[in-house]
Parts: structure tokens; C-alpha cells; sequence
């Protein structure tokens, strides 16, 4: 898939909760977005803040065709962060998309997409494709609080919800659960063919522990994690960003930032 | 169109603009941004004789204006590369230049000998002075002996153009400078990273996994540009300058203090067409200081 460096324009800034905003994003010279897959990610610049040196890595939230628009969904965590924002419609970002191999999606059967924090953002491009492929997808969707559960209503459209809070605040009309998202009954075994992840090392590794103690024939075909070790290039030339994996260090940018979790050390 | 063709020991570079080793990956990585036939020449991943898997991670610090890397030249090994990433880079119409590092005198010259065979490789650059790995890298470049060592010894079954990266981490950077000159290189190239640390002050941990690792990006620049200066009034052989170049100015200036060749590294992380703009930079300024080749600024600094 051809990689791109582009301008694009910010069409809105829209804060979703105090440590999450989401940007919507346009090619600025209105050409068509190049093409993408569920779990790829962008290098974003960050101009302005001198504190800034290297792109910042951002997984695809979505990707509205029908509007051209790229959505990231960002939490405040650095100066990076901290300073996109600020970022105003119309302002002008530089980004270099699609960059690594996304989650795999020729599988048939059901789906359990399970997500903690931000790390929610790639699953809703995700669970659309899959939805659209005719997939059944669930999402298994983890916070700190309900308040960190953002775009819930684009949830909905895709597929059926299962959430967790730490501290027990629910959403209405969501089966709304105390505790981690290992802790959700929904997170059965042999309940599911196919399971992807994004969050929180801890997390994903509790969700990949779990999975790996269910019986064989109760195994889900395929348990993928997205990983977001820190990286300079996204191009697999820096080799700052090395997962220590089954086969030897493994460039997260470039290899990943998809594995299964058998070819994980974990 | 000003003349950009420089040319270091009888290798015709058709502009001045290279890419750091560690920096560019093979090239083809970038082939989606940039028309690699466009660029002076291209320096691969630092290679060693046998494949190493580089330090844990974390490896990476971001910095004021740079960044700390703590790779431990990560490669897959001579061999691989000429069975695997030769046949790629082969046939494209630009020098590209293999970097090779060792861990003691005999791999580099064994690698060196291997890679003396690849009619498309027409120049390596030998890598003493990376500060991430334990043994040899800049172990041979901080010491004269040592450095004149490994260079004589690769030079007598090197029989192509031999430049040789050397390291600011030293108390007189000229004085290395000539022992490889002596040693019989053709060039040298500098600098290679500075000696660098990062702190968690938080986690009350070092950031890297390595606690220290090779500072690079637009904070070098000040020191290499001195570096090339004190290098420049010290050896004849051509140098190549880099450390710090983000644009095109940069690489001005690093030509004024005595380069005949730059390398851009860091820069390629942050914008993969940098050095296609460089090239164009490059021109720009010739054309706007009435030069018509661009070996007429190469030391030209006014002191």
C-alpha cells in the first residue's frame, strides 16, 4: 500500500472529554484520501512547539469516505499531544499515512474487539470494515471511568457493547460492568472466533494471558494485539521500536504494530 | 542549474547530498517519497559480519531539538545483505555505500572483503564510532592507534574508496582524523552521534534501556559543524559532514566549513523528502550566490 506525506486541514477539533479530543482531518488540497486498513497508523507533525522534535505516532480512528475525513482520536499524554489540542479548523497538519500492517480481517465468524482507554481508537474503523465484510462484531470496550468511554454512539452503529469502568459509572443502554475488561463476563471462551486488542500493555496482556489459559477447541482462531512502543521514523529505518518477539526484535512500525500474541514473549 | 557533481577519491557523486547510515534504512523504504536516483549517493544500515539483534528496548529518547538512540546496530549480517538487499539496491543509478562495523579488527576485514566484491557497491564507509555497542565501534575510534589499526588493515583488501565515520566523543577529533588519513582512507565522514543520557525523573530511571545512547538531530549541529571546521584545517582527504542537517541551509553550511559531501540522518525521520529539498536548497543558494560549481563553496567559510 503506497505510503503518502500530506497536508491536511483540520475540519474539527472536538474535545470529548478533559483528556481526549478527537480531530477530524481533510487533505487540504481536496484530493481523495489515499487508501488505509483497520489498525494502520499515521505519523503526525507537530509545528508550532519547540519542545516537539519527531512525528508523533496515531492509530486510524476512522476513515469517513463519504465525507474524505480522517479522524484521530487523541489523549493528551506530552508535548505533543498537549500541543495538537490546539489545533484549529482550518489549521494545517502534516501527516504520513498509512503506515504498518493493520489487523488481519479475512477471517469469518464472530468477533470480540476489546479496547482499554484511547486505545479504543482503532477498533471502531475495525469493527466498521468487519461489519461491512457481513463480520458479527462485538466490542469489549474498557476505562478509567464512563466519561473515557468517547464516541459511544459511533460504537453503536457497528456492533453490540460490552464496557467496563474502574469505578463503576455506567453509560445508559450499555451493559455497563465494575472492574478490567478480563473481568467482563461477556469475555468467554469459545464464545468468539476471532479477538483483537488495543490498550494498555497491562491490559493486553491480562486479555492475552486469559485467552491463552482457554481450552484448545475453545480458543479463538486468532488473538491480535496492537502494539505502541515508542518510535521515531514509522518506516522501519530507525529500529528505535523493537518488540523482543518469538523471531527476535521486530520493528512495531514496520512488522506490527499488529501481532499475534503467540509470536509475543508474553 | 548550477554543477552539484563532487567527487571523493575518484567516486562521481552526482550532487553532494547523502543519507546517514541508520537513518535511510535500505533506501527502498523510501522509495513511496522520493526518487532514490535523485540523491549523491545512499549509506545502508550499519552492517557487521555477523547479524546482531541491538540492544532492549526502549532505544529511543526525544530531546530538545534531537533525540537519543540506543539502537546497538541492529543488522542481519554481510551475508544477508548480499543475498537479500544487494540484488535490490543494484541496478539503481546512485552510489549507494554500505556502512560496516565490527566488534574487532578481523570482522571488519572480513566483511570488508566480502563487500570489495559487489560491482554496485563502489564505496564503503567504515563505522568506528558508534557508542551503542560494548565492543569495538567507538572503542576503535577514541584511540589513534586503534583507529589507524583497523583502518590499515581494512585498506589493504578494501581496493575502493574507504571513508571513515569517525566520533565526536573524543578530546581531539583531528588528531583521529590523521591517524586514518595515515592509515591510508580516502575520506572521512563526521560526526557520528554524541555520547548522550536521558532521564525519567519521575520513574527516577534512565530512559534508555542502554542508560546512555547517541544524541542526533538539529542540537549536534553546532558541535559537527565545529568538528568539520577543526577537521577541514587538519587532513587533505575529502570530508564528509554530517550532524544535525534538517535543510538545506544546514548543508551550506557544513560545506563552507571544509565538506565536500553531506549526510542528512535524523532529518529523514521527520520528513522522508528532506533530501530531495536539500538538493534543490543547494541549488538554489549557488544559483543566488553566482556560483556555477559546487566545490566553489566547499571551505569557503570567511574567517
Amino acid at each position: 500500500m503506497k505510503k503518502n506525506m500530506t497536508d491536511f486541514k483540520v475540519v474539527a477539533n472536538i474535545d470529548l472529554s478533559p483528556r481526549i479530543f478527537l480531530l477530524k482531518l481533510t487533505p487540504a488540497d481536496g484530493s481523495p484520501m489515499g487508501e488505509s486498513k483497520p489498525g494502520q497508523f499515521v505519523e503526525v507533525k507537530v509545528d508550532g512547539e519547540p519542545k516537539v522534535f519527531l512525528r508523533r505516532p496515531i492509530s486510524i480512528n476512522y476513515v469517513d469516505r463519504d465525507a474524505n475525513q480522517l479522524w484521530l482520536l487523541i489523549q493528551r499524554a506530552g508535548n505533543g499531544t498537549n500541543h495538537l489540542v490546539l489545533a484549529k479548523e482550518g489549521d494545517i497538519i502534516n501527516i504520513i499515512y498509512p503506515l504498518g500492517n493493520g489487523f488481519t480481517i479475512d477471517h469469518q465468524g464472530k468477533y470480540l474487539l476489546i479496547g482499554g482507554g484511547v486505545g479504543i481508537a482503532p477498533l471502531l474503523e475495525l469493527g466498521k470494515v468487519l461489519k461491512a465484510k457481513g463480520s458479527d462484531v462485538t466490542f469489549l470496550l474498557g476505562g478509567r471511568t464512563a466519561g473515557d468511554l468517547v464516541l459511544m454512539d459511533e460504537f453503536l452503529k457497528v456492533g453490540k457493547m460490552l464496557v467496563t469502568t474502574e469505578d463503576g459509572s455506567t453509560i445508559e443502554g450499555i451493559d455497563c460492568q465494575k472492574g478490567f475488561v478480563t473481568m467482563h463476563s461477556g469475555l468467554k471462551s469459545g464464545e468468539y472466533d476471532n479477538i483483537r486488542v488495543c490498550g494498555p500493555g497491562p491490559m493486553m496482556k491480562s486479555v492475552a494471558k486469559t485467552v491463552s489459559s482457554w481450552t484448545e477447541n475453545a480458543k479463538p482462531h486468532f488473538c491480535e494485539v496492537s502494539l505502541e512502543n515508542k518510535m521515531a521514523c514509522g518506516l522501519g529505518v530507525c529500529l528505535c521500536c523493537v518488540e523482543n518477539t518469538k523471531d527476535g526484535h521486530k520493528c512495531v512500525c514496520s512488522e506490527g504494530p499488529v501481532f499475534d500474541i503467540k509470536d509475543l514473549n508474553w | 542549474m548550477a554543477n552539484l557533481t563532487t567527487n571523493i577519491a575518484g567516486l562521481e557523486f552526482k550532487n553532494p547530498v547523502l543519507t546517514a547510515s541508520g537513518t535511510f534504512g535500505y533506501g527502498i523504504e523510501f522509495c513511496d517519497f522520493i526518487d532514490l536516483n535523485r540523491l549523491g549517493g545512499f549509506i545502508v544500515k550499519g552492517t557487521t559480519l555477523h547479524p546482531r539483534q541491538g540492544n532492549a528496548y526502549p532505544r529511543l529518547a526525544e530531546t530538545p531539538s534531537g533525540m537519543i538512540n540506543a539502537v546497538g546496530l541492529q543488522n542481519k549480517g554481510v551475508d544477508y545483505f548480499i543475498s537479500h538487499i544487494y540484488p535490490q539496491l543494484k541496478d539503481f543509478d546512485t552510489n549507494v555505500i554500505v556502512n560496516l562495523s565490527g566488534s574487532c579488527v578481523e570482522d571488519y576485514v572480513e566483511g570488508a572483503e566480502k563487500l570489495n566484491e559487489l560491482d554496485s557497491i563502489p564505496c564503503i564507509e567504515l563505522n568506528i564510532s558508534c557508542p551503542n555497542v560494548k565492543a569495538g565501534g567507538m572503542g576503535f575510534g577514541t584511540k589513534c592507534d586503534l583507529a589507524e589499526g583497523v583502518v590499515s588493515e581494512v585498506r589493504r583488501v578494501y581496493n575502493k574508496p574507504l571513508i571513515v565515520k569517525l566520533t565526536p566523543n573524543v578530546t581531539s577529533i583531528t588528531e583521529i582524523a590523521m591517524a586514518v588519513e595515515a592509515a591510508g582512507a580516502d575520506a572521512v565522514s563526521l560526526i557520528n552521534t554524541v555520547l548522550a543520557m536521558a532521564v525519567d525523573a519521575e520513574r527516577q530511571r534512565p530512559v534508555l534501556s542502554t542508560v546512555t545512547g547517541g544524541l542526533s538531530g538539529a542540537a549536534v549541529k553546532p558541535i559537527a559543524l565545529r568538528c568539520v571546521w577543526q577537521t577541514y584545517n587538519a587532513v587533505k582527504i575529502p570530508i564528509v559532514g554530517l550532524g544535525g542537517i534538517m535543510n538545506a541551509t544546514d548543508a551550506i553550511e557544513f560545506m563552507l566549513c571544509g565538506a565536500r559531501a553531506i549526510e542528512v540522518g535524523t532529518a529523514n525521520f521527520i520528513d522522508p523528502t528532506i533530501t530531495v529539498q536539500i538538493i534543490d536548497g543547494i541549488n538554489d543558494y549557488l544559483e543566488r550566490h553566482g556560483c556555477q560549481n559546487v566545490s566553489e563553496i566547499v571551505g569557503a567559510l570567511k574567517i
